[in-house]
């Protein structure tokens, strides 16, 4: 018979080189699960984290944008990761005249050690989306269909 | 330079709402270095309405385009076929980028996206003061570089006035009084015998007092040289 499911969501994670992308690498290496819905994309650092291309994540299929940049205070270049936060919080006002939720993009700073912290952050903030459901620019477009053998 | 800001999304999107193709069009001059209609700002916001019309239920089919000015007939020709293909041209120009092109395409529908809101400067990152109300007839060589008449409330020659409290304006205690930065600068140049004479009433027929104004240099006009 066939089954109708809903996809995993689709989760965007624009990650520092020196902190967050490490700190996956981390816990791949420590064997740790996070979901799969986190698709990762390095950045030199989350000051270069641009509005247009978290938008165009959201306006080409994904259900949230999630920004890692390093520990306060620890930026390699100062204050990239300070500035990353008030970009996000302006996309947040951005999206919620959009009418989508603020929620779905959102900012976390760690280590290149924090391996475990970012299997945990990643969970959080899938489970977090799973919550709010699929974006409401795709839903009801991309329901998968899976022919299942009971 | 010219600093503006965005209109509300909600405003653009009534501005828009009987058209289905619509072209966002920013300027790369003024409005790009205040981060209000450059290149970047004309892609967030046709992606912004494409979302948000399809979240609404009646997806608009939004695109952009950037020219290096919108205040130039050279720069807004090039986008002639852009133009003649949309319901509606969303300028992210400033007032004049906006009615630049409503004049050079009498068909098109033109709206802006943008409060055009003074000639001024970015003091630091992401802070723009105003320092310029083109009045026509410049002072600022009796008032050591500084403008009161953009920047004082009351536009005095002859300040400060009894609102001057502190070297603070009595508007707000964000507004230096700019008499007394005019003092403190003159003072320090040894030039404060520059406003010991008492300005006459300032003639405003230069500014808009005097109706739309219009500079033509004859020195310069191609069509002058044709003719002759």
């Amino acid at each position: 018979m066939t089954k109708t499911i809903n996809s995993h969501s689709q989760i965007v994670a624009f990650c520092c080189r020196y902190c967050a992308y490490a700190a996956a690498d981390l816990a791949g290496v420590l064997r740790l699960r996070y979901p799969p819905d986190i698709r990762i994309v390095q950045l030199p650092c989350t000051g270069r984290l641009d509005t247009l291309e978290v938008l165009h994540a959201l306006e080409h299929g994904a259900d949230a944008v999630m920004v890692a940049g390093c520990l306060e205070g620890d930026c390699h270049f100062q204050r990239g990761n300070i500035v990353a936060r008030t970009r996000v919080n302006r996309i947040k006002e951005l999206l919620t005249e959009i009418g989508i939720e603020p929620e779905r993009v959102e900012m976390f700073n760690m280590s290149s050690a924090m391996g475990r912290q970012f299997a945990e952050a990643a969970l959080e903030f899938t489970e977090r989306i799973t919550a709010l459901g699929p974006s409401p620019l795709r839903s009801g477009l991309k329901e998968i269909t899976e022919a299942v053998e009971m | 330079m010219i600093v503006a800001e965005q209109k509300p999304l909600e405003e653009i999107k009534s501005l828009i709402a009987d058209a289905e193709k619509v072209l966002v069009v920013g300027c790369g001059t003024c409005v790009t270095v205040c981060f209000a209609g450059g290149e970047k700002e004309a892609g967030i916001l046709a992606s912004s309405l494409r979302m948000s019309t399809k979240l609404d239920g009646a997806p608009k089919e939004v695109t952009q385009v950037t020219v290096q000015r919108q205040c130039e007939w050279e720069y807004i020709d090039a986008i002639k076929d852009q133009i003649n293909d949309v319901d509606i041209v969303v300028s992210l120009g400033c007032g004049i980028g906006v009615q630049a092109i409503a004049e050079r395409y009498p068909k098109a529908v033109v709206v802006p996206g943008l409060n055009t809101s003074f000639l001024g400067l970015p003091t630091e990152q992401g802070v723009w003061e105003e320092r310029c109300v083109a009045c026509g007839e410049c002072i600022l060589g009796l008032t050591g570089g500084i403008c009161p008449i953009a920047r004082c409330a009351k536009q005095l020659l002859n300040g400060p006035c009894g609102g001057s409290q502190n070297g603070v304006c009595e508007i707000n205690p964000d507004t230096p009084c700019a008499w007394q930065l005019i003092y403190d600068k003159l003072a320090s140049q040894n030039r404060l015998h520059l406003i010991m004479d008492i300005q006459p009433p300032k003639n405003w027929s230069t500014s808009r007092d005097g109706g739309p104004r219009k500079i033509t240099r004859e020195d310069l006009r191609l069509a002058a040289e044709a003719s002759e």
